[in-house]
């Protein structure tokens, strides 16, 4: 069954710092941590292959399966598109007990992908495979071999049906299936020595854009957008880009690797989240496309514009600096974020009481121990009753997290800036942290603080017995010396 | 605090202010039985009606002495008189409420003199409260005229000297012109929580609410009672709402000797906790019911949800002083900026607010201050519309007039759970916009349409 030996394969990542770290028993016991039902909260395989691929704005994403997996969960994302709105729609074959039942899921499947070429003509239709599907034996990548015949239309398989893993091994999956079935089918008009891949930047909030004009003054070109704001065609001509920056993604380092070993693009894994990591990602871009045959001055050029933009990004956040100082800042997120927010917090002169450790890498964990000066405040997870009472106490001035804990926070009374993926503002880049940092001092200077904390009326010490000056005394009523 | 700037202009560009009469007719229609009566030529009630029914969507008994050029040279008394004999003979109305117009008070008429020389020839109008009030056109806007008929109502119908008995679970509710009738009605039922007894002057939500009356009347449909106000002299204590009404309280406290305490708005947690807190001290209570306490906690949530939209948010406002004081206050108090305040008179509670300068303007004004400073919200009554549809921004309506709406009555913004309801409505007003992000908002290209998909011919289905 491809499902299983895709996600079996996906398991053993030689790049990944992780797998390499296990012993072969532990190795092959894939890197899915074992859930514990009735305490496990997040997102299933079929999420994560949605979330790596449904940026790929112009395709048109089918989900094959029953009500949930595309009612409850369509169009909330906010990965941004300068073209086509086409991913944003939610289409999806909605199996009913009956096509359930009589095994009616595959021609259902075939005739929606022809109603979907009919009405859209898509570049491709992803066919993303669903628990009950997977479960049942629909043969989904025989009906999308047909289909694709029949609708002279691409038509890719997506195997990651919820119940193979989690979200991230969701995103894995997505992007192998990219580089099974649509990576290298197409040529570039042009060759350039400046084409580069992104893999991992979804485009949340536009964060790709506040990138982009900064490789456009070097004149690098993003030619495989995996997958933010990108067009089947760009992603299907991934392989002749000469460089490839792995953004903030662990899950699809195996993507990066295996378009190194077939195509021998280059890659390293880097961040356009802070000032620092900015600058050192666009640096060894530069470095990586001047070794494969791009003009020598291209280091030169980016050193130049770094430092301008440093100049110019630290002169934009200046004013806020002093009501930051000090601050004192619980980091609840994950992967590369717990150590590279340390690293711009502690730029801006705020105190990091806490930073939780989820989904890092041991190279994460050195580098937040270095941030951090030591191991201490550094926790896995944090129960959310936990985190409250830490909150309430006094323990930190803002919460720095994910959408999840956002009530956390806020019930805690204290502010909360959102980081992770769902959050509304771009913080990618030189202007992405002048963003942050305005955000976090409209957050931490917002006057709502001091009124939702102040006590209720009725938990004020009673007034003294002194009567209120505009009630009139009820001694008024029976002044015994007036009778 | 609020530096108070007067536009240097001789013109005025879309009006912000409704006029004073206007204002009166309001507290006037908060009578029950009521009827006001505009002392001016019959186009000064005309607009002020059509300006009613349209806020209101309600048949308005709005009547006029309808001045004509012979009174108008010759003193409108006789004008005044046989109104009053029309209306008393065909609607029967306990109450009167005159309010004069620019025309009558340019020319000078002693209304006072003349209603009381009336009363003494004419016994069949014995049975009928009427009350003056000086309301020219040329001072003051709404909440003024407003204030006006309050204050003469009080100085008329409530007797002077203390009452022979206090009645200490009573007490006196003065409420603003800038109130709907459901603020008014909220307000009344946060006192009446607390054990207290309201008389509300004027309880225009008895009257103003928009509903089917069992019959048709030609007054007021509902309203406070005049034998209420009559009492109100007996209360433990005064509570006016709204800087603007602040005489009205002070001269009933110094005809009953009622102590009366003003709290310029109802909107926000801390001006409710504190009116909260006084109706604790003025019930003598520290119990508070299990409803209020959970609108409070309601409040806080609606709060730190709403604060992640109003923090930073440029709000352009313009509403009549005691508006302005409660919606500005309570949008400054969840983080957002006041780009622009436009007022339409001075006023002490102006000067509390902790805003550099307001503008005591017109929409005009509004308009181009809030492009100036980037406003991203526009918050005044429904003509602010035009303002708002040339600068492509969202408009809260508030205020007077709201033609163009349904349910302008029913609009609360005071209490706990009214001030969740606007902080919700401002924060939904925000999200309705929600900003879809552009390559070109950081100076990107999309990207190039060499990797664009071409439609080919179209495939038919199986």
């Amino acid at each position: 069954m491809p499902s299983r030996h895709h996600a079996a394969a996906a398991f053993d990542e030689p790049a990944c710092a992780v797998n390499r770290a296990k012993d072969t028993t532990k190795r092959k016991a894939g890197c899915s941590k074992a859930l514990t039902p009735g305490a496990a909260a997040g997102g299933c395989a079929f999420d994560g292959a949605m979330i790596a691929l449904q940026p790929i704005v112009d395709v048109a994403h089918l989900v094959h399966g029953p009500a949930a997996c595309c009612g409850n969960s369509w169009d909330n994302r906010s990965s941004a598109s300068s073209g086509s709105d086409r991913y944003r729609r939610g289409f999806t074959t909605d199996l009913g007990e009956l096509d359930i039942v009589m095994g009616r899921g595959e021609q259902k499947l075939f005739r929606a992908i022809g109603e979907l070429v009919a009405k859209e003509a898509p570049p491709a239709v992803f066919v993303y495979t669903t628990c009950v599907p997977a479960l049942i034996g629909d043969d989904v990548h025989a009906v999308c071999k047909a289909a694709a015949e029949r609708f002279t239309t691409p038509v890719v398989p997506i195997d990651a049906a919820g119940f193979v893993g989690s979200k991230n091994l969701g995103n894995r999956l997505g992007g192998e299936a990219l580089f099974e079935h649509v990576i290298g089918t197409l040529e570039p008009e042009e060759v350039r020595p400046t084409d580069v891949n992104l893999i991992g930047d979804f485009n949340l909030s536009g964060e790709l854009w506040q990138i982009t004009p900064l490789l456009d003054r070097l004149g690098i070109r993003v030619l495989g957008a995996i997958t933010g704001d990108a067009r089947y065609r760009q992603v299907a001509m991934a392989h002749r880009a000469n460089a490839t920056m792995l953004v903030c993604s662990k899950a699809l380092v195996s993507l990066a690797r295996k378009l190194e070993e077939r195509f021998g693009i280059p890659w390293f894994d880097g961040s356009f989240y802070g000032i620092g990591p900015t600058s050192a990602a666009i640096r060894t871009l530069c470095r990586l496309l001047v070794e494969r045959g791009a003009p020598a001055d291209l280091v030169a050029r980016a050193d130049a514009l770094v430092a301008a933009e440093e100049a110019k990004t630290w002169a934009a956040i200046q004013p806020y600096l002093a009501d930051l100082r000090g601050k004192r800042v619980l980091v609840y997120t994950g992967g590369h974020k717990s150590w590279s927010l340390v690293t711009v917090l502690q730029e801006l002169g705020m105190t990091v009481v806490g930073t939780s450790m989820r989904k890092a890498t041991d190279s994460d964990r050195v580098r937040v121990t270095e941030a951090m000066g030591h191991g201490e405040a550094m926790y896995e997870n944090i129960a959310p009753k936990e985190m409250c009472r830490r909150l309430k106490s006094g323990e930190a001035d803002l919460l720095m997290s994910g959408g999840r804990s956002q009530f956390v926070a806020l019930k805690a009374k204290v502010p909360w800036v959102d980081v992770n993926q769902e959050k509304h503002g771009a913080q990618a880049g030189y202007a992405g942290m002048v963003g942050l940092v305005r955000t976090i001092h409209q957050s931490l200077t917002n006057p709502v603080w001091d009124d939702v904390r102040r006590p209720a009326p009725w938990e004020l010490a009673p007034p003294a017995a002194q009567p209120v000056p505009f009630v009139r005394p009820v001694s008024d009523r029976a002044d015994f010396e007036d009778c | 605090m609020a530096q108070v700037v007067h536009a240097e202009r001789a013109l005025s560009t879309n009006p912000l202010k409704a006029s004073a009469p206007l204002g009166a007719a309001i507290a006037y229609l908060g009578i029950e039985g009521g009827i006001p009566l505009f002392h001016g030529a019959q186009g000064c009630t005309a607009f002020a009606l059509v300006a009613l029914v349209r806020h209101f969507k309600e048949a308005i008994p709005l009547q006029t002495t309808a001045m004509n050029e012979i009174s108008a040279i010759l003193g409108g008394a006789e004008q005044v008189e046989e109104a009053i004999g029309n209306l008393v003979a065909r609607a029967q109305p306990g109450f009167i409420g005159i309010a004069s117009t620019a025309l009558t008070e340019t020319r000078g008429e002693d209304v006072a003199h003349e209603l009381a020389a009336m009363r003494a020839r004419r016994p069949d109008l014995a049975d009928t409260a009427i009350v003056y009030a000086a309301t020219p056109d040329y001072t003051g806007g709404l909440e003024d005229g407003f204030a006006a008929a309050v204050e003469a109502i009080v100085e008329t119908l409530v007797p002077a000297g203390p009452a022979a008995d206090l009645r200490p679970e009573q007490v006196n509710l003065l409420v603003g012109g800038h109130l709907n009738p459901a603020d008014v009605e909220a307000i009344t039922q946060l006192v009446e929580a607390f054990g207290l007894e309201p008389i509300v002057l004027p309880d225009i939500s008895r009257s103003l609410d928009g509903h089917v009356a069992d019959e048709w009347r030609g007054t007021a449909l509902g309203g406070a009672r005049l034998d209420d106000i009559r009492a109100m002299g007996a209360s433990a204590g005064t509570l006016v709402v709204g800087e603007r009404l602040r005489a009205a309280g002070e001269r009933l406290a110094a005809r009953t000797g009622v102590p009366a305490q003003v709290f310029p708005s109802l909107t926000g947690l801390a001006a409710v906790d504190d009116f909260v807190a006084a109706l604790m001290a003025i019930a003598r209570t520290t119990h508070v019911p299990e409803s209020i306490r959970r609108a409070r906690a309601r409040l806080v949530d609606a709060a730190l949800d709403a604060h992640l939209h109003t923090g930073g948010l440029k709000v352009a406002i313009a509403a009549e002083p005691d508006l302005l004081v409660a919606l500005a206050g309570t949008l400054q108090r969840m983080g957002a900026e006041i780009v622009a305040a436009v007022t339409t008179a001075a006023s002490p509670a102006l000067a509390r607010l902790p805003i550099d300068e307001v503008v005591v303007g017109d929409l005009g004004d509004l308009e181009v201050l809030a492009a100036q400073r980037g406003a991203d919200l526009l918050l005044t009554h429904a003509h602010g519309r035009q303002a708002a549809a040339r600068l492509g921004l969202p408009l809260i309506r508030a205020g007077f007039p709201v033609f163009d709406r349904l349910g302008a009555q029913d609009v609360c913004r005071v209490g706990y759970a009214g001030s969740r309801a606007f902080l919700y409505e401002v924060a939904n007003a925000v999200l309705a916009q929600a900003h879809e992000p552009k390559p070109q908002d950081w100076g990107a290209h999309p990207v190039a349409t060499e990797f664009d998909h071409v439609r080919p011919p179209v495939a038919t289905p199986a």
